[in-house]
C-alpha cells in the first residue's frame, strides 16, 4: 500500500548518479570550521579560547538556552581562531576553528558503552541534549526539544523520515542500506522517550534496496513497520509525510505534535542511538556529493566542520563546466558563491550543476494555467500570491496564506512561463516580517514616551 | 581563491514544459477536427482555416511591433485562436469574414490588454460573436456537408435549428395548423436517425464543431497530457445534459433530448477547447466547476428559450467576465486550516 498526499510534482530523481556508491569514510581533516549556529534556535556560546587544547568531543560552545544545541570539537587539536567565516547560509557566522593534532583522541568519558536499559528517560534525553543532536534532514531543529513536547500534546506515533524526496540526494538511502541497525535501535529509544507504541519508517518506492534492508531490520520488532510511499516530491515534507502515513492533517501554523506525531530523519535516529548507547556526540554525518559538475559522485562520511572543498576533491573535483554549487537538493537547497564553507549538522547533500543546466528560462506573464495551484502541497495559490507580492498588497499576501508555504518549489518547477514564484513568496514573507517588526518597534517606543 | 559560482533562488530545476509545448499540443489536438472539416466541407474549409490563422498571426505581430514588444506569434496562441475562430464559421462565408473576425478578436480581445495572459475574454469567442452580430446573415447560413463536391446552391438549417423551430411549433400547437404540427413532429423524429451523423460530423454546422468524434479524440490527448482538466468540460456538458433533459422536451418535464443536445452544435468544441482556455478560466478547483455549470446554464437557456438556436459562444463570453470574482470567492482551503 503506497500512501501519498495532495499535489506534488515528479522531477527526474537523478539518484542513479550516487545511489550505488557505498559510504566512504573521509580521512581526519587537518582543519575544522565550526559555526556556533548550526541549528534552529539560539546560537551556542563559545566557551574556549584561542590557543586552547581540545579533545574530540569537547564542548567548544554551550547551548544558548533550551531551544539550542552545543557545538563540539570534531577533531582533537588546538583552537586556531574564533572569528566569522562564510557558511552555507550565505552569511558570515562566528566559527571556532580547530587545527588537528593528528591524534584524533576522544575526550574523557565519551565513546564508552552505556547500559541503555538502566538509563532513565530523563538521562537518555540528557545524553541526546549533551550530544548536540539536531534534525539531520536539513532543518536542524534540536532533537531533545522535539522529544519534550508539552503535557497537553500526547504523542502516539513516531515517524522516521526515510523518504529523501529531493532529487540527487542519496545519503539516507545508503544509510538505510548499509547501517539499518542503528536507525531501528534509535527509533526504539525515541518511542520509549515519547511513550508511544507505534513507529513508522516512511520510504519512497524508488529505494527498493533500502526498503528491503529496513524491512529485514524491523522483523520481529513490535510496533514498528516500514511504510512504502508513492514517489512524489515533496513527500518528505513532514506535513505531507504525516498525512500520507496516518491521514492526519497538521493544522495550518501548527506542529506535528498537534496531531500526536513526531517526525525524525533516519539519520537523526541513528545519531540518537550512538549518543545514548555509546555516549558519542554528533561529530560526523553522511553527505552525498553529486551532480554532473563533479567527476565522480560519492556518499561520504564527513566530520562536521570539514571544508566542502575537500568533499569535492573526494568526488574527483569539478568538471570543466561546473557552474553552480548547491548545499542541499535542487528544489530547496541554497546556492552558494564559494566552496570555502564548512559541512554543518544539517548538510545532507552537495550538488554541483554544469553551465548548461543552470538556465531556467525567461520569465513571461502568467497565463493562468493553474498548474501551480494543482501541484501546491499546501493548497495555496502561488501565482496569485506572487502577483499580490508584486503589487505589495501585504494584507492580502498574509490572508492568502503566504506563511503556510513550505517553499518546496513545486510551483516554480511546474510553471510553464518560468515565473519565479518561490522567489516572490520568500520576498513576501521577508517583507511582512520586516513590516511587523517595524510596527512592534514603533509600538514599544510609543509606550516608552508618554503623551505630553 | 576558490571558484566563484552562479547564484539563484530555489528551485534550481524546472519541468521542461513551456508555453510553446502546451500550445503546439493543443494545435495537434485540433488537427483531427481540422481534417474532418476539410473532409466534410471541402477545400473551402481549409482556405478559411488558413486565412484565419494568417490574419490572427499578422495582427498580433503587427500590433506587437507597433507597441515595441518582442515577436510573440511563435508561442502558438495566435495560431490556436485562428483555428478555433475558423472552426466556428459556416463553410459558405465570404473570405473577408475570417479576416475581419481575426483582426477584431486579436486586436480588441488580446492585444489591447497586453497580449497573452492579460486578456479577460477568449479572443476566438469575441471574434466569433462580433461576426455573428455584425453579419448575422452570413454567419447563420449553412450548407450540407458535401465534401469535395463543393457547396450546394441551397442552404439548410442546422440540427439544433431544426429542433428549435419545430419545438416552437409543437409548443404553440393552438396557433399552428394540423399539417404544420405533424410536419414538425416528424421532422423532430427524423433527428433521432441522425445521431450517428451528429457524432461523426456528417451534418450541417460550423466547419470545426460538427464532428464530436474527432474533437473528443483531440481532447482525450490533451487530458492525458494534463493540459486541460476534467472539471470544466465535464461540468459544462453535464449541466447542459441535465438542464435540457429537465426543461427541453415538448412532452413535459424530464423528457428532453439531452443526448441530442450534447452532441449537437458547438457544445463539444466549446466545452473542451474554448471554455478550457487557460487565461480566461478560473484557477481554483471549485471555481472551474462553477464556471462550467454557469456556461451550461446559459447555453441551455439560450438554446431553449433565447433567440438563437445555439448559445455556447455567448455563455463562454459571459462566464469569462465573471472569472476574477469566481476566483476570489473560491479559494482552496489551505492544507490543515481549521475553520474558515
Amino acid at each position: 500500500m503506497a500512501g501519498t498526499f495532495i499535489g506534488g510534482v515528479h522531477p527526474d530523481d537523478s539518484k542513479s548518479l550516487s545511489n550505488t556508491c557505498e559510504i566512504i569514510e573521509m580521512p581526519v581533516p587537518s582543519i575544522v570550521v565550526l559555526p556556533v549556529s548550526q541549528h534552529i534556535g539560539a546560537p551556542a556560546n563559545v566557551v574556549v579560547e584561542k590557543g586552547q587544547s581540545v579533545k574530540k568531543g569537547d564542548i567548544v560552545a554551550e547551548a544558548g538556552g533550551f531551544v539550542s544545541a552545543p557545538v563540539h570539537a570534531t577533531v582533537s587539536g588546538t583552537v586556531a581562531a574564533i572569528e566569522p567565516r562564510n557558511t552555507a547560509s550565505g552569511r558570515k557566522l562566528l566559527c571556532v576553528i580547530i587545527e588537528s593534532d593528528g591524534e584524533d583522541s576522544w575526550s574523557d568519558g565519551l565513546n564508552s558503552k552505556q547500559d541503555i536499559s538502566s538509563l532513565s528517560i530523563k538521562e537518555k534525553l540528557g545524553l541526546i541534549r549533551d550530544a548536540g543532536i539536531v534534525g539531520l534532514g536539513g532543518a536542524a531543529f534540536p532533537t531533545h526539544v522535539k522529544l519534550s513536547p508539552p503535557e497537553d500534546k500526547p504523542i502516539d506515533i513516531v515517524i522516521l523520515n526515510g523518504v529523501e524526496c529531493e532529487p540527487y540526494s542519496t545519503c539516507d538511502d545508503r544509510m538505510m542500506i548499509e547501517r539499518p541497525g542503528g536507525i531501528v535501535e534509535g527509533l526504539k529509544i525515541l518511542m520509549e522517550i515519547l511513550d508511544c507504541k507505534k513507529g513508522y519508517i516512511g520510504i519512497e518506492n524508488n529505494k527498493p534496496a533500502a526498503i528491503k534492508s529496513m524491512q529485514d531490520a524491523v522483523k520481529g520488532v513490535d510496533g514498528i513497520t516500514v511504510e512504502k510511499l508513492k514517489v512524489k516530491y515533496p513527500q518528505g515534507g513532514e506535513k505531507q509525510l504525516i498525512y500520507a502515513i496516518t491521514k492526519r492533517k497538521v493544522p495550518a501554523g501548527g506542529l506535528p505534535m498537534d496531531v500526536g506525531c513526531v517526525v525524525q530523519n533516519v539519520g537523526t535516529s541513528a545519531a540518537v542511538f550512538e549518543a545514548v548507547s555509546l555516549k558519542r556526540p554528533l561529530l560526523e554525518r553522511i553527505v552525498t556529493v553529486t551532480g554532473n559538475g563533479v567527476a565522480k559522485p560519492v556518499n561520504v562520511l564527513a566530520r562536521i566542520g570539514e571544508s566542502v572543498e575537500n568533499l569535492i576533491n573526494v568526488a574527483g573535483g569539478y568538471s570543466e563546466n561546473a557552474a553552480k554549487l548547491i548545499m542541499g537538493g535542487p528544489m530547496m537547497g541554497p546556492s552558494q558563491f564559494t566552496d570555502e564553507i564548512p559541512v554543518v549538522k544539517g548538510s545532507s547533500c552537495v550538488l554541483v550543476m554544469n553551465e548548461d543546466e543552470t538556465d531556467t528560462g525567461e520569465q513571461l506573464p502568467c497565463i493562468s494555467c493553474a498548474r501551480c495551484v494543482d501541484v501546491c502541497p499546501m493548497r495555496l495559490m502561488p501565482s496569485t500570491l506572487a502577483t499580490l507580492v508584486e503589487y505589495e498588497h501585504w494584507d492580502d499576501v498574509k490572508d492568502y496564506g503566504v506563511f503556510d508555504c513550505i517553499e518546496c518549489g513545486s510551483c516554480s518547477y511546474i510553471c510553464p512561463v518560468k515565473r519565479k514564484l518561490v522567489e516572490y513568496i520568500k520576498f513576501g514573507k521577508a517583507s511582512l516580517t520586516a513590516i511587523s517588526a517595524k510596527e512592534k518597534a514603533k509600538e514599544s517606543s510609543k509606550e516608552e514616551k508618554p503623551e505630553k | 581563491m576558490s571558484k566563484m559560482f552562479k547564484l539563484s533562488v530555489t528551485p534550481h530545476i524546472r519541468d521542461n514544459t513551456d508555453v510553446q509545448k502546451i500550445m503546439y499540443s493543443v494545435i495537434l489536438a485540433l488537427l483531427p477536427a481540422a481534417a474532418g472539416a476539410v473532409y466534410f466541407f471541402g477545400l473551402r474549409a481549409l482556405w478559411l482555416i488558413v486565412l484565419s490563422i494568417i490574419s490572427c498571426a499578422a495582427t498580433e505581430a503587427l500590433i506587437g511591433k507597433m507597441l515595441g514588444k518582442p515577436l510573440t506569434i511563435f508561442d502558438g496562441s495566435a495560431v490556436i485562436t485562428g483555428i478555433l475562430l475558423a472552426f466556428n464559421l459556416p463553410v459558405g462565408v465570404p473570405w473577408w469574414i475570417p479576416v475581419v473576425g481575426s483582426i477584431f478578436g486579436i486586436a480588441v480581445g488580446k492585444m489591447t490588454f497586453g497580449g497573452l495572459g492579460y486578456n479577460p475574454v477568449n479572443p476566438a469567442i469575441l471574434g466569433r460573436i462580433f461576426l455573428l452580430i455584425s453579419w448575422p446573415i452570413q454567419m447563420t447560413t449553412w450548407h450540407k456537408p458535401n465534401g469535395f463536391t463543393g457547396l450546394d446552391a441551397e442552404t439548410v438549417a442546422t440540427p439544433l435549428a431544426v429542433l428549435k423551430q419545430n419545438s416552437r411549433i409543437i409548443l404553440n400547437r393552438d396557433s399552428s395548423t394540423i399539417e404544420a404540427f405533424n410536419s414538425a413532429t416528424s421532422k423532430i423524429a427524423e433527428l433521432s436517425d441522425s445521431y450517428m451523423d451528429l457524432f461523426i460530423g456528417n451534418v450541417s454546422g460550423c466547419i470545426g464543431e460538427t464532428s464530436v468524434l474527432l474533437l473528443l479524440i483531440g481532447a482525450s490527448f490533451l487530458m492525458y497530457k494534463h493540459y486541460i482538466g476534467w472539471r470544466i468540460p465535464f461540468s459544462f456538458v453535464a449541466t447542459v445534459g441535465i438542464f435540457t433533459w429537465i426543461f427541453g422536451g415538448y412532452e413535459g418535464y424530464f423528457t428532453g433530448p439531452w443526448l441530442f443536445h450534447i452532441i449537437s452544435g458547438g457544445l463539444i468544441i466549446g466545452a473542451f477547447f474554448m471554455a478550457t482556455d487557460m487565461v480566461t478560466s478560473p484557477i481554483t478547483f471549485r471555481g472551474r466547476i462553477i464556471f462550467g455549470i454557469g456556461c451550461g446554464i446559459i447555453t441551455s437557456v439560450i438554446r431553449l428559450w433565447g433567440g438563437y438556436p445555439e448559445g455556447v459562444s455567448f455563455s463562454i463570453l459571459l462566464m469569462n467576465i465573471t472569472v476574477p470574482i469566481i476566483d476570489r470567492y473560491t479559494r482552496p482551503r489551505v492544507f490543515g486550516k481549521v475553520g474558515k
